[in-house]
């Protein structure tokens, strides 16, 4: 959440609910919603630490509004942030640890590991097709990111077939 | 209900009309509902003094209406699953029926007569034949079947809307994009109203927007009633169906009902934590 806040203080200072409403229509429904105290929350830690500051705006028929900005700092932590790649595919896979040990503990059997997972795994494909179907044209983050999951699902079973040539 | 009427007949050379089989030789049990049934389904290759087993003993049905996608690793024998099952290879030995009727013992021209009217193929590089039109590729199963030009006709201009083509009728092949042309392939196996099916990676050769697009077809066919097999490598295709099989070394390794995993009320902001 920190990083998401700062990038849309990087544009225009802005209040908390603003915040929430700019990620709510930038993402559409590929984000989860925002908390709203989750936001407040972690304004006042960023403000802490010093990377954004924010002052009351009078308002003549509501309380005060806080309107936060970015500070040097800030935009700095944002730049670093924006220039680091994102972290690479799992390495560590918890299913493969299971299937390599899982036939010596002899609790279970390789093929059924692994049946169980591809099941799984088509499950969760069925209800991100459907969500494909489902999904709004012009929500293009929504798509991607449901594009996205799907290649991930399809490397991950494309992976359980490597697993079923070599294993069994 | 697999088989549960037809006992081991193992050593019997598995042209034995099944026990159980109510009276007039050969058919299959009264209580059958299946669209396709095999038994035992064995498919060697011998070339040059190798010997292949393709296919070591698959016992499988397909239920009217039903969508199975047959998933497995390369070499597996889904291909040749599919071919034999729609009568492009004999098998050599087991039982097929499709409809209530032992298919494997027929003659290749009772087979093909069969496979005209009940049978719909797609496969991976569209095969449509490139010295005729879009049209006349849809036009000739029907013809073939004994329909008359102005019913083929028809059925053709039918099936090009419904699938979005109606513009490319007078066009070669050849001249279409891959999408286009498998969904003329597509129209071309649906246009004898087939019993079933068969479709061999029918995006393996697509992108992911065409793919898209012929996923939408396959899942609008299926919704009316068109019973599926489809050889797939693509989790996509196969997560529509009602049911996945997956072939490992000549046999059923599994056979899964297909169910969706719960979801939850985030919707798509769900797929952010999928991955661990």
């Amino acid at each position: 959440m920190r990083q998401p806040l700062l990038a849309l203080l990087a544009k225009e200072p802005a209040h908390g609910y603003e915040l929430k409403l700019a990620l709510e229509q930038i993402f559409g429904q590929a984000y989860p919603s925002p908390n709203i105290g989750q936001i407040y929350v972690t304004l006042k830690r960023l403000e802490q630490d010093d990377l954004v500051r924010s002052q009351d705006v009078e308002q003549a028929t509501r309380p005060n509004k806080r309107v936060y900005e970015l500070t040097p700092a800030g935009r700095e932590a944002l730049r670093s942030w924006v220039d680091e790649p994102s972290k690479g595919p799992r390495v560590r896979d918890e299913f493969f640890i299971k299937l390599v040990l899982a036939p010596m503990s002899g609790l279970a059997d390789r093929m059924e590991l692994m049946n169980k997972q591809r099941r799984h795994y088509l499950g969760i494909m069925r209800n991100l097709t459907q969500m494909q179907a489902d999904s709004d044209p012009a929500d293009t983050p929504a798509r991607l990111l449901i594009e996205g999951a799907i290649l991930h699902l399809q490397a991950d079973l494309d992976w359980l077939e490597r697993c079923q040539e070599e294993l069994v | 209900m697999r088989w549960r009427c037809w006992p081991g007949q193992g050593g019997t050379g598995g042209r034995v009309a099944p026990p159980c089989a109510g009276g007039s030789g050969g058919s299959p049990p009264r209580a059958d509902t299946a669209l396709l049934r095999t038994r035992g389904l064995v498919k060697v290759y011998r070339a040059d003094g190798v010997v292949v087993e393709a296919l070591r003993g698959v016992d499988f049905e397909l239920g009217i209406g039903e969508f199975v996608a047959i998933m497995g690793p390369s070499g597996s024998g889904k291909s040749t699953l599919l071919h034999v099952l729609g009568g492009l290879e004999p098998a050599t030995r087991g039982e097929i029926w499709l409809r209530g009727q032992r298919v494997d013992s027929l003659s290749t021209a009772g087979w093909a007569v069969l496979r005209r009217r009940h049978v719909g193929f797609v496969f991976q590089f569209f095969n449509l034949l490139s010295n005729m039109t879009v049209a006349d590729n849809v036009e000739l199963p029907a013809l073939l079947a004994g329909a008359t030009p102005r019913q083929a006709r028809k059925r053709r201009e039918e099936l090009l809307a419904e699938l979005g083509i109606a513009d490319k009728a007078d066009v070669a092949p050849a001249r279409l994009s891959g999408g286009e042309q498998q969904r003329v392939a597509l129209a071309r196996a649906l246009a004898n109203e087939p019993s079933l099916l068969l479709a061999d990676e029918p995006t393996g050769n697509l992108d992911s927007s065409n793919t898209r697009d012929v996923l939408r077809l396959l899942r609008r066919a299926h919704a009316g009633g068109q019973a599926i097999l489809m050889v797939t490598h693509d989790a996509r295709v196969a997560s529509l169906a009602d049911r996945v099989i997956n072939l490992f070394d000549g046999m059923v390794a599994d056979d899964a009902k297909m169910v969706s995993i719960p979801r939850s009320a985030n919707g798509v902001a769900d797929v952010l934590e999928l991955r661990g």
